[in-house]
C-alpha cells in the first residue's frame, strides 16, 4: 500500500520534509517509485508563478524534439531547473530531468485563465504522445506554479539521487507518494501524485470500480481524461470534473465518490440535489479501500475515506503548517511540535478541508455538516 | 420375408420416433388409472390385451398355459398424442411404476407437422447446450491488495434505477451559499427515475399465466417490497391488469406492458383516474426474444371470464397480437410518439421504456432512443427467453444471444458516453441451468442496468417441468400439468397461491445473499458494477474476444 505525505503551510518549505516522512512510515511502500508534486512555488520560481512550469524527463533526442515542438508553438524558454544528479545505486539514471518555465506564445497572455489552461494541456498532451512509444518524452505537469517530479526507487534513495537536500526548491504546497506497486508494471505515468489543470490528488489503496470509472470519464469528451496507468488517476480527474467541469463546490466530491444512501440523503438540507446527484454520477461511486489526498487550483488540501473499506489516513499540525499523511508516525515527524489530541482521522462520512496556507482546517460530514476544528 | 399385405399400417409411426418414451411396469401397475386420466396429451391410455400367459402351482412343476385379457398402459403412436416427458404420470403414480424415458434418436420434428400444421409450441429455445453466459465467470478477486468484503456482515446496496438518468451537466442546479438547489425556474423537463431491485420478473401475462401463477408472483414481490425491503418490480405482460389491483397501492411494483394487440388496456386507461398510486413504468413491447416478429397469442380456450374481463374482449375467442404495432411508421416518430403519448397518460411521473427481441439491430434501436428525452431504457430480450405460444421455427432458429447483444449496446453507449443516462435492461436465459445470481451478475458486468427473469421464476416458484429437451413445453395448449399455463380451474387449483408466493420471496432472498457472494470478492457494495468488466472473464477465446473482456484458462 502507498505511503502518502502532504504538507501544506503558510512558508516555503523543502520536498526533503516530505521525503523524511515517507521514510517515517517506509514500512508501507517498496521503494518501486515516488513523485512529487509541489504547488505554490518558492525559491528560484517565486518570481515566475504567472508562467507555466513544464515538468518532465527526456532522453536527450526527446528533449531535441521537445524543444522543437515549444520552438515551433511559440513558448520561449525562460528557466530551466535540473536537479544535479548524484549517482546512487540501484537507480538508472535517465538523460533530462527538468522544469522548465515558459513565457507563453504571443496572444495568448492576454487570453483567460480557461484558454490558456487549454493550451496548456493540450501542449502537454502533444508531448506526452510524441514520447510515448519509446519513452523519449514523459511530461508530468505544465502548469504555472506547479512542478512534479517522478521517478523508480526508495524515496530517500531518490531525494539524494535528485540532491534535493541541497536544492533551492521549495514550495507551499507538498504531495509527495511513495510507492507500492501493485496491479500495474512499474511505469511513470502510473506514480501518483497525478495533477491536471490545478487539481492534483494521490491515493493509497486500490481502486476496484475502476473500469466503470475509466470508461465514463473517458467518455466526457475531455481530452485531458485519458492515461489511467494506475486505477488512482481517475480519482484527480473526478475532481477536476466535479469542481471545474461542473463547477460543483469542492465538498461535493465526497458526495460522487461516497454517494449516501437515499434514507440518510433525505435528512440532508440539498436532498433534491444530492438526490439527483447520485444518480447522474453512479458511475463515478468508489467503493475502495481508498484514501484521497488532493489539492484544488487555490491551494485548499483535503483527505477523504472511501465508505467502508478505508485506507490509513490522518490530518493534523498546527496553524500555519498542517500535514495529511497516511500513517500517524508520518504527522510526528513532518510536524512534532503540534497538539496530537487534535489530529483528525476522517472516517466514511467525512471529508478534511484545509484552507490556502494552512489557515484553518474544517470536517465536512455527509450527514452533520461542516465543523471548524482548527482557525 | 413377410408379405406386404401384413404391414397394413406402413404409415403409422414407431415408437422410436417419439422423443419420451414410456417406461411402464406391469409388475408394480395396480391399475388405478391415475396416470391416464392425468396425461395432458392423451398419450396413454388403458388398453387390453390378450396374453400367454404360463402359471405353475402345487409341489412339483406342472407349468399351464392360459390365454388372458389384461389390462396394460399404452403409448400413443399419433403425432398430435406425442408423450411430453413431463412426468406427471410419474408424480401421480402411487407404485413409481411409470416414468417417460428421453429418447435421442427421435425423429419427432420430422412428423410433427401433420395435416400440414407447423409445430407450435411453448416454452423455450429447444438448445440443452451451456449458453455464454455460463461460460464466463468471476476472476477478479480481492484479497490482499484491495480487501474483500463479507458478504455476510457488510452492508452490500444491490439497488439499480430504471428510467432516464439526466447527465450531470444537464442538472439544473444552482449553489446558494455552497449548498446545491434544484432550479426549477428554467423549466428543465426531470425525467422520472425509479430504484429498483436490479433482477426483474418479466413479461408474462394474465392469461398466458394462469390466475394462481399470476397472483402468486404478484404477491410474492409485494411481499418483498413490504416486508423484505427488496424494490423488486414485476412486468405485467400484454393483457391488462385486475382492476383491484391497478386501483391498490401496490400498483408501484408493476410494470404494466402495451403491446401490439393493446390488450388490456381500455380497463388500464379507465383505471388511471382511480389510482392511488403510479405504476413503476410502462413497458412498450415491440419484440420478444423467444419468438422475433411474432406477437402474443392467447388460444380461445384460454380466453375465460376473468380474461375476457381483465383484456376487455369476448370471452372464447382467440387473441392474436399482431407482430407489429399498427400505428408504428417509424421509430423516429409513431414509437416517440408512443412513448410521449404513455408518458403523459400519467403526466410524465412514470418511466416508459420499449422492449425489444434481440436483433443485430438493436444498436440502431438504441440510437434511435438516445436522442429521444422520454424514453427510459431499453429492454432486450435474447433468444432463450420464453413463450407461452409460439411457433417451434421461431423459438429454436430466430432472434439473437442476449450476450454479445447486450454487450455492443453498452459499449455504443460508453463510445457516446450515455453508459449512464439509458439504462439497458437484459433478459432471455438468464438462469437456465440455475446459476440465476450468476448469470444476472455476469450481465451487469457486461453492461446491464438490470435483468428479467421469466423462466426461472416459473421453474423455481412453481416448478414448471419445461426444459431445452423440450420435455412438456405445451403452455399453449391450456392443459399445463403444473397449473401454471392454463385458465382451466381444474389445473390451476393444483397450484397453492401462497406456495409460489413463498418460493418467489425465498427465490429472491437466496438470490441476494449469491449476488453478495459474488459482488464481495470482487470489492464492490455501494453501486451496482454495472460494466464493470476487468471482473469477469471467458472460457473461450472467441467468446472473450466478441465480449471484450479476458480469457482465462
Amino acid at each position: 500500500m502507498c505511503r502518502l505525505s502532504a504538507i501544506t503551510a503558510k512558508d516555503y518549505f523543502s520536498p526533503v520534509e516530505n521525503i523524511l516522512t515517507l521514510e517515517t512510515m517506509k514500512e508501507g511502500h517498496d521503494g518501486s517509485g515516488m513523485g512529487l508534486i509541489l504547488k505554490d512555488l518558492g525559491g528560484e520560481f517565486e518570481s515566475l508563478k504567472d508562467k507555466p512550469v513544464l515538468s518532465g524527463i527526456c532522453s536527450d533526442a526527446g528533449l531535441a524534439a521537445l524543444n522543437r515542438y515549444m520552438d515551433a508553438a511559440g513558448f520561449t524558454l525562460v528557466h530551466t531547473w535540473t536537479p544535479k544528479i548524484k549517482p546512487v545505486r540501484g537507480i538508472t539514471a535517465r538523460d533530462n530531468y527538468f522544469a522548465r518555465v515558459y513565457d507563453y506564445p504571443k496572444g495568448i497572455n492576454d487570453l483567460s485563465l480557461d484558454k490558456k489552461e487549454a493550451l496548456l494541456l493540450k501542449t502537454r498532451l502533444t508531448l506526452r504522445k510524441m514520447g510515448e512509444s519509446d519513452e523519449s518524452i514523459i511530461v508530468f505537469s505544465f502548469y504555472p506554479d506547479v512542478v512534479t517530479l517522478k521517478e523508480v526507487g526508495d524515496p530517500l534513495e531518490l531525494c539524494e539521487f535528485f540532491g534535493l537536500d541541497d536544492s533551492t526548491l521549495k514550495a507551499k504546497i507538498i504531495f509527495a507518494q511513495g510507492r507500492q506497486n501493485t496491479n500495474y508494471a512499474i511505469n511513470l505515468y502510473a506514480c501518483h501524485p497525478f495533477f491536471i489543470q490545478g487539481f492534483g490528488s494521490m491515493t493509497n489503496g486500490e481502486n476496484t470500480a475502476f473500469v466503470p470509472i475509466r470508461e465514463f470519464l473517458a467518455s466526457r469528451g475531455f481530452p485531458g481524461y485519458i492515461g489511467y496507468n494506475s486505477d488512482s488517476e481517475v480519482f484527480t480527474h473526478i475532481l477536476h470534473y466535479a469542481a471545474r467541469g461542473l463547477n460543483y463546490p469542492l465538498h461535493y466530491y465526497k458526495d460522487i465518490i461516497t454517494p449516501l444512501k437515499p434514507t440518510e440523503i433525505d435528512k440532508r438540507p440539498d436532498k433534491a440535489f444530492v438526490g439527483h446527484l447520485k444518480k447522474s454520477l453512479r458511475p463515478l461511486c468508489i467503493d475502495g479501500p481508498n484514501c484521497v489526498i488532493g489539492f484544488a487550483p487555490d491551494g485548499t488540501c483535503f483527505m477523504v475515506q472511501d465508505s467502508k473499506k478505508l485506507r490509513p489516513g490522518v490530518v493534523g499540525g498546527k496553524k500555519g503548517k498542517i500535514s495529511l499523511v497516511s500513517e500517524e508516525c508520518g504527522l510526528n515527524r513532518a510536524v512534532p511540535d503540534r497538539d496530537a489530541n487534535k489530529d483528525i482521522f476522517p472516517m466514511r462520512y467525512d471529508m478534511v478541508i484545509v484552507s490556502p496556507g494552512a489557515e484553518e482546517v474544517k470536517v465536512w460530514n455527509q450527514l452533520q455538516g461542516w465543523t471548524t476544528t482548527m482557525n | 420375408m413377410e408379405p406386404v399385405a401384413r404391414l397394413d399400417n406402413n404409415h403409422e409411426l414407431t415408437l422410436k420416433e417419439f422423443p419420451f418414451l414410456i417406461k411402464w411396469r406391469d409388475d408394480r401397475c395396480k391399475r388405478c388409472g391415475r396416470c391416464t386420466a392425468v396425461c395432458p396429451m392423451f398419450s396413454i391410455t388403458p388398453a387390453v390385451i390378450a396374453k400367454r400367459v404360463v402359471s405353475s402351482s402345487g409341489a412339483t412343476p406342472t407349468p399351464h398355459v392360459e390365454r388372458q385379457v389384461v389390462t396394460v398402459i399404452k403409448q400413443s403412436t399419433n403425432i398430435g398424442n406425442y408423450c411430453t416427458g413431463c412426468a406427471t404420470c410419474s408424480l401421480v403414480c402411487p407404485n413409481e411404476a411409470i416414468e417417460p424415458e428421453y429418447n435421442p434418436n427421435n425423429k419427432f420434428l420430422i412428423h410433427k407437422n401433420a395435416a400440414g400444421g407447423a409445430y407450435t409450441r411453448g416454452g423455450r429455445r429447444n438448445d440443452p447446450l451451456v449458453s455464454t453466459l455460463d461460460r464466463l465467470k468471476f476472476t477478479r478477486i480481492s484479497m490482499l491488495t484491495d480487501p474483500a468484503l463479507d458478504a455476510g456482515r457488510h452492508e452490500f446496496r444491490i439497488r439499480t434505477y430504471l428510467g432516464r438518468i439526466l447527465p450531470a451537466e444537464e442538472l439544473p442546479v444552482k449553489f446558494v451559499n455552497g449548498s446545491g438547489e434544484m432550479d426549477a425556474s428554467g423549466g428543465k423537463f426531470i425525467p422520472p427515475v425509479r430504484e429498483i431491485y436490479p433482477v426483474m420478473i418479466g413479461s408474462m401475462s394474465v392469461g398466458a399465466l394462469s390466475p394462481t401463477m399470476w397472483e402468486g408472483l404478484a404477491m410474492g414481490i409485494t411481499y418483498l417490497n413490504e416486508v423484505e425491503g427488496m424494490p423488486v418490480v414485476m412486468c405485467s405482460g400484454e393483457g391488462g391488469m385486475p382492476l383491484r389491483l391497478l386501483k391498490s397501492r401496490f400498483v408501484k411494483y408493476f410494470i404494466p406492458q402495451i403491446a401490439s394487440g393493446y390488450f388490456g388496456w381500455d380497463e388500464i386507461i379507465r383505471a388511471i383516474p382511480h389510482m392511488v398510486e403510479d405504476p413503476c413504468a410502462i413497458e412498450i413491447k415491440y419484440g420478444q426474444g423467444a419468438k422475433p416478429g411474432d406477437g402474443g397469442l392467447l388460444m380461445a380456450h384460454k380466453v375465460l371470464k376473468l380474461i375476457s374481463e381483465i383484456r376487455g374482449v369476448p370471452q372464447g375467442v382467440d387473441l392474436p397480437s399482431p407482430p407489429t404495432h399498427q400505428t408504428k411508421y417509424s421509430i423516429e416518430e409513431a414509437v416517440a410518439k408512443m412513448i410521449q403519448s404513455m408518458s403523459m397518460a400519467w403526466g410524465f411521473r412514470v418511466p416508459v421504456y420499449p422492449k425489444i427481441s434481440g436483433t443485430r439491430t438493436a444498436k440502431a434501436v438504441l440510437n434511435n432512443l438516445v436522442r429521444n428525452p422520454f424514453a427510459a431504457g431499453l429492454s432486450i430480450d435474447g433468444e432463450d427467453g420464453g413463450t407461452g405460444a409460439a411457433y417451434n421455427v421461431s423459438m429454436d432458429k430466430m432472434g439473437h444471444p442476449i450476450a454479445s447483444n447486450l454487450r455492443d449496446c453498452y459499449l455504443d453507449l460508453v463510445k457516446q458516453g450515455k453508459q449512464n443516462e439509458l439504462p439497458l435492461i437484459a433478459a432471455g436465459g438468464v438462469g437456465k441451468k440455475g446459476n440465476l445470481a450468476a448469470n444476472a451478475a455476469a450481465l451487469i458486468m457486461l453492461g446491464a442496468s438490470a435483468v428479467s427473469i421469466g423462466k426461472y421464476i416459473m421453474q423455481a416458484a412453481a416448478g414448471c417441468l419445461g426444459d431445452e429437451n423440450n420435455r412438456c413445453n405445451v403452455c399453449n395448449i391450456g392443459r399445463c400439468p403444473r397449473g401454471i399455463t392454463t385458465q382451466d380451474p381444474k389445473l390451476y387449483r393444483r397450484l397453492d397461491v401462497d406456495k409460489v408466493a413463498m418460493r418467489v420471496v425465498e427465490v429472491y432472498k437466496a438470490l441476494d445473499t449469491e449476488l453478495k457472494k459474488i459482488f464481495a470478492p470482487l470489492g464492490r457494495s455501494t453501486e451496482l458494477p454495472i460494466g464493470m468488466s476487468d471482473a469477469i472473464s471467458a472460457d473461450d477465446p472467441a467468446i472473450a474476444e466478441r465480449l471484450n473482456i479476458s480469457y482465462v484458462c
